[in-house]
C-alpha cells in the first residue's frame, strides 16, 4: 500500500483524527461492465456472482462482488490477483453476449469509514439520506462535489470509492470533518 | 433543495444529483439536409420558454447516469411527474390529476 497524498507528500493508510474510524483500503481490482440485462445471467455465470438486478444492490461471494449503478452499469470488486481471470472469463461470452468490460482497478481509492458516528461524519457532504441506504447495499452519489460510489457494509461501517484526483479533497474532509464531530461541534 | 424522483432508481433523491437538460420531447429531423436553414435554426435553437407546465429533460448524472423527462412547473417550480426516456408524454387529463 503506497498512496501518496499530494499536499503532504508522504504514505499515508489511515487517521485516527476523532470518533470515527478512517483507513484507506488495499489495492484491488475494479472494472465496470456495460451490458444490456438480457445477457445478466451469461455475465453472472463468467463472474462467478450473481449480479443485482436493482439499482444500489450489491451482491457478494467469498472474494469477488458486484454493484448495480444504472439500468445497464455494474461495477465488479475483486482482488488485484484475479484481474486477467476475470478478462479471460468475460472474452469468453463476449461473441454471444456483446459488452464493455474497462478495468478502472487504478482509477478510484477506497476509503473505509467505521464507527457509531460513521453516517452522522458523512452527512457533512454526502447529500443522500443515508438512513434509505440498507446495509449491504451502495449507490453513485456526491461527497462535496466529488462523485464517488458509496457503499454501506453494515450500519455503522462504510466504504467510499473516489476517483484518485479527488481524493485528495474527500480524503482532508473526512479528517476535518472527523476533528469537529471529536471537539463535539 | 428540490427532490426529485427518477424513475429508473425509483427513489426520490436531492437535485444535487441530477443535471437539467432542455426542453423534451423535441424529435430530431429524419433528413437533415432536407431542412430549410430556418427550420435547422428552429430545430437547434427555438424553444417554448415555458410559463407554466414544462415538458423537460433531466439527467442523474451523479446517480444512475440515466437521462429522463419530467414534467415541471416553471412558475412554483414543483415537479408534477417524471419519466423514462422514450416513453409519451402524459396527457393533459393526466396532468391535471397529478396538479391536485
Ligand atoms: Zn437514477
Amino acid at each position: 500500500m503506497n498512496v501518496q497524498n499530494p499536499i503532504q507528500f508522504e504514505p499515508i493508510t489511515a487517521a485516527h483524527s476523532g470518533p470515527v474510524e478512517l483507513t484507506i483500503l488495499p489495492e484491488a481490482t475494479r472494472f465496470n461492465l456495460r451490458i444490456d440485462p438480457a445477457g445478466l445471467a451469461a455475465a453472472s455465470t463468467a463472474f462467478g456472482v450473481d449480479l443485482p438486478e436493482r439499482i444500489g444492490g450489491w451482491a457478494e461471494s467469498a472474494t469477488r462482488s458486484a454493484i448495480c449503478l444504472g439500468p445497464d452499469e455494474w461495477v465488479l470488486l475483486a482482488e488485484e490477483t484475479d484481474r486477467q481471470a476475470i478478462e479471460a472469463s468475460f472474452a469468453g461470452i463476449y461473441s454471444d453476449v456483446p459488452h464493455s468490460l474497462t478495468d478502472i482497478s487504478d482509477r478510484e481509492i477506497a476509503i473505509e469509514i467505521t464507527g457509531d458516528r460513521a453516517a452522522e461524519l458523512l452527512t457533512v457532504a454526502c447529500p443522500r439520506n443515508l438512513d434509505a441506504i440498507a446495509p449491504g447495499s451502495g449507490v453513485r452519489t456526491l461527497f462535496d462535489s466529488a462523485q464517488v460510489v458509496l457503499y454501506r457494509d453494515t450500519s455503522d461501517k462504510f466504504r467510499i470509492e473516489v476517483w484518485r484526483s479527488f481524493f485528495p479533497h474527500v480524503w482532508e474532509l473526512l479528517i476535518i470533518a472527523n476533528k469537529e464531530l471529536a471537539s463535539g461541534l | 433543495m428540490l427532490l426529485i424522483h427518477c424513475p429508473y432508481c425509483d427513489e426520490t433523491l436531492p437535485e444535487l444529483e441530477f443535471a437539467y437538460a432542455g426542453e423534451a420531447h423535441i424529435d430530431r429531423p429524419e433528413d437533415p439536409s432536407a431542412m430549410t436553414d430556418e427550420e435547422w435554426r428552429d430545430f437547434l435553437f427555438i424553444r417554448n420558454n415555458k410559463r407554466g407546465t414544462h415538458f423537460e429533460r433531466w439527467r442523474h448524472i451523479n446517480g444512475c447516469a440515466r437521462f429522463f423527462n419530467a414534467v415541471r412547473d416553471t412558475v412554483s417550480d414543483k415537479f408534477l411527474t417524471t419519466y423514462k426516456a422514450g416513453t409519451p408524454r402524459p396527457s393533459d387529463a393526466e396532468l391535471e390529476e397529478l396538479g391536485k
